[in-house]
């Protein structure tokens, strides 16, 4: 497969919708992962299963709800943002919140028990004990992070259903393989999927060395 | 204003009562020993005074500030619980480095560069571990890690230090040092120190005073002279002859 400015457009655009995407998911669900592992209150544990069940939402599902949610006669219609990178973005947005919310939430319940007392003690305000408690939990935050990632950029049927796979609009690359497959050009499908494993290998590699110097530093 | 009074405190864990104090008094820039079973409720009494668990209910009068513990929320204890400071039998050491876990509270105080680095440097000069402040504290030895926390509870300048069994688990070396980083801030600075310990020698050597929990009471509180020569009552009598008391 020859790296066309077609195909650099697929991958900038995937790029650009995963990152965004899980940038978003990170903003909403670290913190909101971080105050159900710190705090109690009542109805968390139907919070908690909400959490746990959305992880495992399935994405065609996502992509329906989004899709009518978005539509002209939907709510969201106004926004014309059907069949836009945009849209795509939201669908992961869905998706990837939950992943984040509940690895987080575990990371730093672990961490709480730990840290908790000695912060308070320490004169920590709520919000300093939350800071102090995540940059502890800094190591399960990631794995989430790389859990998110991967969700999201190898996610095919929300994608699809928001984006439409149109050429050089919303066409990113597991679009494009399902493409280049139907259209029976499997070499090409598989290239594009050796191209979207080795993005997620390097991403994933990079986190991994700020979890591996984290993990030394706590052995020695 | 220069005394802690305990009121009226009582601690319950699902109906049963684990700590009551009718009354307790503690003079400034004492240094009190906290002795008793194990059980007896001394932990809990330190962590209540800490603001870590809310009594059922009683109130504590701290240095002149009047602190109703059931109704504290965690907002409104900050202030009160920047004037104390408390080292636990195990500390807990964060992902950084030695300074960066001696100056946490300083953080948490918002208090500028410069004076950061000098109540920091002050501390560890204080436990002998100056040389130590680059290290990652997560390498640090048992009693290296404890004479940290210490530090890291000094450099907040407390008027008021909660000590819950430190010296536990430490060597002599350690623990001597620990001692008498606790006589020197007390005589120099008028620091007040409640520490809980099973050592009866070390609370003879470093107390004021002492006070006798036992069964979640507040028994007996004198002078260590007193408490440890003219026990008053029978319990403590027994307990410090080191018969098994029930």
């Amino acid at each position: 497969m020859m790296l066309t400015q077609d195909v650099w457009e697929v991958i900038s655009l995937s790029l650009k919708v995963t990152t965004s995407s899980v940038l978003l998911g990170m903003l909403m669900g670290i913190p909101f992962g971080a105050f159900l592992g710190l705090y109690s209150f009542p109805g968390k544990r139907l919070i908690i299963a909400l959490i746990y069940t959305c992880m495992g939402l399935p994405p065609v599902l996502v992509g329906v709800i989004v899709y009518l949610l978005l539509s002209r006669y939907g709510p969201l219609g106004s926004l014309d943002l059907l069949f836009s990178a945009e849209a795509m973005i939201i669908a992961q947005v869905v998706l990837v919140t939950p992943i984040l919310a509940g690895l987080t939430m575990a990371a730093v319940h672990g961490k709480e028990r730990t840290y908790w007392e000695t912060a308070k003690s320490l004169g920590a305000t709520p919000l300093q004990m939350m800071l102090t408690i995540i940059r502890e939990a800094r190591g399960g935050i990631w794995s989430g992070v790389a859990a998110a990632f991967g969700r999201a950029i190898s996610e095919v049927g929300a994608v699809m259903l928001v984006g439409g796979n149109i050429e050089h609009h919303t066409r990113v690359m597991t679009t494009a393989i399902i493409l280049e497959t139907r259209t029976g050009n499997f070499t090409a499908g598989l290239q594009l999927g050796l191209v979207l494993l080795a993005i997620s290998f390097l991403f994933n590699s990079f986190l991994m060395v700020g979890m591996m110097n984290q993990m030394k530093s706590r052995r020695r | 204003m220069n005394r802690l009074k305990l009121k009226d405190l009582e601690v319950s864990y699902e109906g049963r009562t684990v700590l009551q104090v009718e009354q307790a008094i503690f003079e400034r820039g004492r240094i009190y020993g906290i002795v008793g079973p194990s059980g007896a409720g001394k932990s809990t009494l330190l962590r209540v005074m800490n603001l870590l668990e809310k009594p059922t209910r009683g109130s504590m009068q701290l240095f002149g500030t009047d602190v109703e513990l059931p109704s504290l929320t965690y907002r409104k204890g900050v202030p009160i619980q920047r004037k104390m400071a408390f080292v636990a039998q195990r500390p807990s050491m964060f992902q950084a480095t030695v300074f960066d876990n001696v100056a946490l509270g300083l953080r948490y105080r918002n208090l500028d560069k410069s004076t950061v680095q000098k109540r920091v440097e002050h501390a560890l000069g204080l436990v002998e571990l100056s040389p130590l402040a680059r290290q990652r504290a997560q390498t640090l030895s048992g009693g290296e890690a404890q004479r940290i926390a210490l530090a890291r509870a000094l450099a907040c300048e407390p008027e008021l230090l909660l000590l819950d069994e430190p010296t536990a688990s430490l060597d002599p070396y350690n623990i001597s040092i620990f001692e008498r980083v606790i006589q020197q801030v007390n005589h120099q600075q008028h620091m007040t120190i409640l520490m809980i310990t099973h050592n009866l020698p070390q609370a003879k050597r470093l107390a004021d005073a002492c006070l006798f929990l036992h069964k979640g009471r507040l028994v007996e509180l004198a002078d260590t002279h007193t408490f440890f020569h003219h026990p008053a009552s029978a319990e403590l009598q027994d307990f410090v002859s080191g018969r098994m008391i029930c």
